[in-house]
């Protein structure tokens, strides 16, 4: 049982942040705009999940301009696939373990 | 136990972030069956104006001169199908995303256009190729075929029955290519039943 619960990630207790793991899990990038729109929450709300999954080096920014905007591209890192693979697992056997 | 139900919840909520942004799930049934119905009323009507007309072989390479006029109505023909088909989905998509609260033109929406677009761009200049020909026998198959192609081609980023969709659209369009003198009634077909039958389908299972 404690083994399981070591493999939940802290970082992936917030539910934005879970969702915007599950988001770069299956796209290859993603800019702002569209995970503001997938997770449905404010600019400064995902700005700071963002900077947190960025310090645990889970996902990477690409800062580019199109047509002279700034855009800012998210990508998942492998350390970040790894851990939210893990965290995926780690659920799954918890609830399999309760039933 | 209450931290079961989270971690369920967590795993759906997984799941669901999953499809909702690589999927493209605004897509209505009803303009499904809306597109099939269209095209068996443009099947009656091309039916009518060309097979009739000219005993019924469209597809021998008839010169160009003589033809020209009824390709031109033909061509008129298929394009208002098209329009009338896409601007259907169009409004019925916008309606339907509103009611779920997603955006319509998302990454999901953009991947199965482009995915449609390159089969379908390259299908269009094909046909028009084969129309400058004379090869207007081949103007049914080659629709289905390409159609189908695309069909197949943007599934991945959509509902999964888009594929089998797709499947049966090249299945008839080659039987359409074989059986040439059928043209018209395999399009009528795929275009027409196809759509219906695909449409009620996913009405009732999807928006119900």
């Amino acid at each position: 049982m404690k083994t399981f619960l070591d493999d939940l990630h802290k970082a992936f207790e917030s539910r934005v942040r879970l969702g915007i793991m599950s988001a770069l899990a299956v796209n290859e990038t993603l800019d702002f705009t569209a995970l503001k729109e997938y997770l449905d929450v404010t600019d400064g709300n995902l700005a700071s999940h963002l900077k947190a999954l960025e310090k645990e080096n889970f996902i990477d920014v690409k800062k580019s301009f199109v047509d002279r905007k700034p855009n800012t591209k998210y990508i998942m890192t492998k350390q970040g696939k790894k851990a939210f693979e893990e965290h995926i697992t780690a659920l799954e056997k918890l609830i399999r373990s309760q039933k | 136990m209450k931290s079961e139900e989270k971690y369920i919840k967590d795993i759906t909520e997984i799941r669901s972030m999953m499809e909702r942004s690589t999927k493209f799930l605004s897509l209505s049934g009803l303009s499904g069956i809306m597109a099939g119905i269209y095209a068996l009323v443009g099947a009656y009507v091309a039916y009518r104006l060309f097979y009739v007309d000219n005993g019924s072989l469209l597809y021998n390479i008839i010169d160009r001169q003589e033809m020209t006029r009824e390709v031109e109505n033909l061509i008129i023909l298929a394009l208002v199908i098209l329009v009338l088909a896409i601007g259907t989905a169009i409004i019925l998509s916008l309606k339907k995303s509103k009611k779920d609260g997603e955006k319509i033109w998302n990454s999901a929406a953009r991947r199965v256009v482009i995915n449609m677009a390159i089969p379908l761009v390259a299908g269009g200049i094909f046909i028009l190729i084969l129309l400058s020909k004379g090869l207007f026998g081949f103007l049914a198959p080659a629709t289905l075929l390409f159609y189908g192609l695309a069909l197949v081609n943007a599934s991945k980023f959509t509902f999964e029955e888009i594929k089998s969709l797709g499947i049966v659209q090249i299945i008839l369009g080659l039987l359409a290519s074989y059986f040439i003198e059928y043209g018209l009634l395999f399009w009528a077909l795929g275009f027409g039943l196809m759509h219906i039958v695909y449409g009620i389908v996913m009405h009732l299972k999807y928006e119900k």
